[in-house]
């Protein structure tokens, strides 16, 4: 317990005072992706107040202000800034709305998956043997299933055992549980086969000799050394899980339409894309590029920085 | 090197020359699913039967301005209610070269009907057929079947010779474990083409037959079916040159479409009208919040939720003017419509808050809405997401069960569904009945099952089994208008619009568009 | 080494069974096939035979009894949709799939180790920069809008490449390639180049990240004091340090892709196994499901056991065989 009470400032110091922000304000490519992720989460906290209509209150929707092009267009409205979706949805308020759902699906899934994954990961590589087996065997077992049959899985299961009207805002934890159970795996497997390799290597039964716990090890000696290839998944990952979302919506599961996301938005446009109505398919695809884009350079950066043997 | 080349040269001369006497062109088309089988009994489905029509041939069969006509059978007639009398074509042969007789007629009617059969439904209403001569077949029938002509026509006969000889004198059983199936990509029917391989999702491939009984009133030499699973996929195999039609083209890429010179769009009434379903009969709804009593046993109540729906809104915005707003559960095309009940009630939402007030729901109340959401319906998850909307408001809080259709249907069925959305086409038989039985009817045994929860009359029910068996066709139609007038009235479900089709094809093809969406192959002519 | 496969394919069989008990209690939740099958127009009556005949009403555990007892015996029932045996589907379905699959996992690591390597070594290029922010874009875009795209793009605008199947197939002892024919190579490449592009950005950034953890080990910078020439340093000592991470995604990747490549499978019309897999999910076709996933398990199986053997081969001091730490 003291010793993470005790590491806490030592890690916000070495972020400040290190030359670790000195290399951060020195790349403008990490500064920028920094604003933006920020601006993001701001965006997507910040929704209810910012976007200029509620696109999630269906009673507020006019059917007659569907499929308007932008402000800018011949046949805009200037109430609706990046035009409507087919439902009369101001686009720009779907997405700052949209969004905020897709953040929350991608970080708790990625979150949820990343940390069944690494501790059964550890654990099975570390251990070996019977524990080892097991959970291996739980991961072929959970790799047969495709997403789309883990989300009607759990899906049946909860409708069934909870009562109906809670359903509209269960759907998104079924997604975000759905999404997470399909991809430890990749967390747990990776982290077992690393383990594997830093089992064997001389600090790691130096550390055994010396006495010390499996449990201070695996945390203090093997963690960092495997959470390299993690972090790469995870950044990747965190896209992978708006997709994840997006295909489900395509596949015709995933968030209520009522309240879509930014993947639902996708996809929604991905059937208009014949038709000219460009604008629900290309504002949210940007948006939804930039983000991952922000998200993922900033993770690569950050693993760099924090990674002792880099620096 | 030379003489191969003189060779092709000579055989490419001959085709050419070959093509300009015959005018024979292929027919490469797509739709979005594969046919069940090439086996006319494996599975009773519409689709399937479209495809299957053009290969083998019924007693009867639709032709292409919804009139039924003599096909296997030259005429017919009533000898008793319950017996009929079938004058059998002489001189047709299967595409084997085997003759076409009343055995072969006996037999598909054993086959059709036997224990594991999954198409003994459609023949449920004749108990046997009796070979009279080699040419003449009595159909014997349970009780007077008004439609059975209707039904004959899905009903197609095989060979009984090919059958036998292939093993194939059963119909496939789908609870045997192994079961090699020849008929599920062989076909030998008496058909205007025949088939010459199937793989089962990836094509179908026909010629035509050049011994077909029929004058022949299409120019093609073979026609190419792909199933294409992806809407845009198939518009652009379409746009691309490596299909020459498509069915079932996404209405927003119809402007797309039109603006191509090389396509033409082929647009026309489809038979299946499209409305909401609700459960009146339960003491209280499963999804609302209303307790101790069930807001849509009132028929002010279910008055107001028409009223609150803006269906020409739907249809402009929604449906991209592709609709026609409707008012009874039977088209136009279908027969037994009625045209002086087909008139809406307005769209009113002050009307309807005062109904809903009348009612004892001032505030409104909350109801789940259950929807497919994979175009088993044109659209049917955006046309459920633009009433949720109106619903609300009118105080009407919905909330969306969106559902792969097999779930959504598998759900009615059941009856878990306290508000859903259904469309009826009353296809094969193209009957109003199909709708009265299915639909219409309180749920009881064999019949009402797509009514589970729905509104019920025994009246009406009363009445429906007179429509049933009635030959004279001016009686009948009274009664049925008189069923229609009932249901209207009741408001029994919300009726919201009429689909239209939404076909393209190559310039220089004409397909023509019958309401029940067949491609009837043997109408089709392709580029001279 | 050979006791430990045998035992590691013992214990495949539970993983089987564990899924099709899943399966089962799965089915509950798919819809109802009865109602696909017989069409609206059937009576309730009618459905309710069909559903006895094909045991649907019984328990659960009779159902998933006899679904073992005839799998065993290799036999996995009649399609519901398709109306034939499943396991001849799933033969004509797996030369597409793996064909597909293949030449696209081919396609990601003869991109992506590269790639991986490169940026690593240049991790400050304007080039390395550009490749990273590139892929990136190419898997934030989902796989179903990428695919239309192409076939706008190549099919619809520039007239290339065919937008759906397989092309022209030549069959070969039982197995139907497309590699032969030029229209079936052509029509490989758009789904392949979809299928690959989210495993090359998968393995580019993969190699790319243990590249530069081992570039700046010990062992490197003593192989280099000791002389060794750059090029054998980077490809010889430092990329196959990269390779146990690197191989365990691969073997995933892969796996999944055969399994699950329903969405590109679903927008070229490619008849592999992804395709078959999502029209029996909507159809409710019970017996190509379960059978279907038995088959998906008994792949990841095999694909891990690959994997863990690879383990050994690439870096002999694991022991996978001989797992027990002492304490």
């Amino acid at each position: 317990m003291s010793t993470v009470m005790n590491s806490r400032p030592g890690v916000l110091a070495r972020l400040l005072d290190s030359d670790l922000w000195y290399q951060f304000s020195r790349s403008p490519v990490t500064v920028a992706s920094a604003a933006l992720t920020l601006a993001f989460c701001l965006i997507a906290v910040f929704a209810t107040w910012l976007a200029p209509h509620d696109p999630f209150d269906p009673a507020s929707l006019d059917l007659l202000d569907a499929h308007l092009p932008p402000a800018w267009a011949a046949e805009g409205s200037a109430n609706y800034l990046l035009g409507t979706d087919d439902q009369g949805r101001d686009v720009l308020s779907a997405i700052m709305y949209g969004s905020r759902v897709s953040l929350l699906v991608a970080i708790a899934a990625t979150a949820l998956a990343m940390l069944i994954g690494v501790t059964l990961g550890l654990l099975a590589g570390y251990f070996g043997g019977r524990l080892d087996g097991l959970i291996m065997r739980i991961a072929d077992v959970q790799l047969s299933f495709p997403t789309i049959l883990l989300a009607l899985l759990i899906d049946g299961v909860v409708r069934s055992a909870l009562s109906k009207e809670l359903h509209d805002t269960l759907s998104l934890y079924v997604l975000i549980f759905a999404i997470a159970v399909s991809n430890w795996v990749q967390y747990a497997r990776t982290v077992r086969g690393s383990t594997l390799v830093e089992r064997s290597k001389e600090y790691v039964q130096a550390a055994r000799v010396m006495g010390l716990s499996p449990l201070t090890i695996l945390r203090r000696h093997v963690l960092p050394n495997v959470m390299g290839p993690v972090l790469v998944i995870a950044t990747l990952g965190f896209c992978n899980a708006i997709i994840a979302e997006a295909t489900l919506s395509f596949l015709g599961l995933g968030v209520p339409p009522t309240q879509p996301s930014l993947g639902t938005l996708i996809r929604i446009g991905n059937e208009l894309l014949f038709s000219g109505e460009w604008w629900i398919t290309v504002f949210p695809g940007v948006y939804l590029v930039a983000m991952v884009l922000a998200v993922n350079l900033l993770g690569d950066w950050l693993r760099d920085a924090l990674n002792p043997k880099l620096r | 090197m030379l003489q191969k080349k003189a060779i092709a040269l000579a055989l490419a001369a001959f085709a050419l020359g070959g093509a300009a006497a015959s005018e024979a062109a292929v027919l490469r088309w797509a739709h979005s699913t594969d046919i069940s089988s090439a086996d006319p009994y494996g599975r009773r489905e519409d689709f399937t039967l479209s495809v299957l029509g053009n290969v083998y041939e019924g007693l009867v069969r639709w032709n292409d301005r919804q009139q039924l006509e003599p096909a296997l059978a030259e005429s017919w007639e009533i000898v008793e209610p319950t017996r009929w009398r079938f004058h059998l074509r002489r001189g047709v042969k299967f595409h084997n070269g085997n003759a076409f007789d009343a055995d072969d007629v006996v037999f598909s009617f054993q086959r059709a009907t036997a224990p594991k059969s999954n198409f003994k439904g459609l023949l449920e209403p004749v108990r046997e057929v009796r070979k009279v001569d080699d040419h003449t077949v009595d159909l014997v029938l349970k009780a007077p079947h008004a439609i059975l002509l209707n039904d004959l026509a899905g009903w197609f006969i095989m060979d009984r010779e090919w059958c036998i000889e292939h093993g194939a004198a059963e119909p496939i059983d789908l609870a045997s474990a192994e079961q090699k199936a020849y008929t599920a990509n062989h076909a030998n029917g008496t058909g205007p083409f025949m088939l010459k391989s199937r793989e089962p999702d990836v094509s179908i491939v026909a010629v035509a037959n050049p011994g077909w009984w029929d004058t022949p009133r299409h120019n093609l030499s073979e026609v190419v079916y792909t199933p294409i699973r992806s809407d845009a996929t198939r518009v652009a195999a379409l746009l691309s040159g490596q299909l020459d039609f498509i069915r079932g083209v996404p209405l927003a890429d119809v402007p797309r479409l039109e603006q191509n010179p090389d396509i033409r769009m082929l647009e026309g009434p489809h038979a299946r009208v499209v409305f909401l379903g609700m459960n009146a009969r339960d003491p209280e709804l499963k999804s609302s919040d209303v307790r101790g009593r069930n807001p849509f046993a009132d028929i002010r109540v279910r008055t107001a939720l028409y009223q609150a729906i803006n269906e020409d809104a739907i249809k402009k915005s929604v449906m991209r003017g592709r609709a026609r707003p409707a008012a009874i559960a039977v088209a136009p095309q279908t027969h037994g419509y009625d045209a002086s009940l087909d008139v809406r009630l307005p769209y009113d939402p002050e009307v309807a808050k005062a109904l809903l007030a009348e009612a004892g729901y001032p505030n409104g109340f909350a109801v789940e809405l259950g929807c497919p959401n994979n175009g088993s319906l044109i659209n049917d998850e955006q046309i459920c997401q633009a009433l949720v909307a109106m619903l609300g408001k009118v105080g009407v809080r919905v909330s969306l069960r969106a559902q792969p259709s097999t779930q959504h249907y598998g759900a009615l069925l059941k009856g878990e569904l306290d508000m859903w959305m259904l469309g009826w086409a009353s296809l094969p038989a193209g009957d109003v009945s199909a709708l009265f039985t299915a639909v219409v009817h309180s749920p009881n045994g064999s019949l009402g099952a797509y009514n589970p929860k729905g509104w019920s009359d025994p009246g009406l029910d009363a009445l429906i089994t007179q429509v049933g068996t009635e030959y004279d066709p001016g009686k009948r139609q009274a009664l049925i208008s008189e069923a229609l007038r009932r249901h209207r009235e009741a408001v029994a479900v919300l009726p919201l619009h009429q689909q239209q089709l939404t076909w393209a094809a190559r310039k220089g093809f004409t397909v023509p568009q019958p309401a029940d969406e067949y491609v009837r192959w043997w109408t089709v002519t392709g580029p001279k | 080494m050979l006791a430990y496969v045998i035992r590691r394919l013992t214990s495949g069989l539970f993983v089987m069974l564990a899924v099709a008990f899943i399966a089962f209690l799965l089915f509950n939740f798919v819809g109802d096939p009865v109602n696909n099958m017989l069409g609206e127009n059937a009576t309730a009556e009618q459905r309710a035979e069909l559903q006895h005949k094909l045991g649907l009403d019984q328990p659960f555990p009779l159902q998933f009894a006899r679904f073992v007892g005839n799998a065993a015996q290799g036999e996995f029932g009649i399609s519901y949709r398709n109306l034939q045996p499943v396991s001849e589907l799933l033969e004509a379905r797996l030369p597409a799939t793996l064909e597909l699959s293949v030449v696209a996992a081919l396609l990601a690591l003869a991109l992506g180790i590269p790639m991986g390597v490169y940026t690593a070594l240049h991790r400050d290029g304007v080039l390395a920069r550009l490749c990273q922010m590139v892929s990136l874009i190419g898997v934030s875009i989902p796989s179903f809008l990428t695919g239309i795209l192409l076939i706008l793009v190549f099919s619809v605008t520039l007239n290339w490449l065919p937008s759906f199947g397989r092309g022209e197939v030549v069959t070969l002892g039982g197995w139907s390639t497309g590699l032969l024919t030029a229209s079936g190579l052509k029509s490989l490449i758009l789904p392949a180049v979809t299928l690959a592009l989210f495993q090359m950005t998968m393995i580019m950034r993969l190699v790319r990240s243990e590249m530069l953890e081992v570039l700046r080990t010990d062992y490197i910078k003593f192989a280099r004091a000791r002389g060794i020439r750059e090029r054998s340093v980077r490809f010889r000592h430092a990329l196959k340090n990269t390779l146990v991470p690197v191989i365990t995604i691969i073997g995933l990747q892969l796996g999944a892709v055969i399994a699950f490549a329903i969405i590109t499978e679903t927008v070229f019309q490619w008849p592999g196994m992804g395709l078959l897999l999502i029209q029996a999910i909507t159809f409710g076709d019970i017996p190509v499901i379960a059978a279907y996933l038995v088959l998906v398990a008994f792949l990841f199986v095999l694909i891990n056991l690959i994997v863990d053997l690879l383990y050994y081969v690439v870096d002999p001091r694991i022991r996978i065989d001989r797992g027990v730490v002492a304490l």
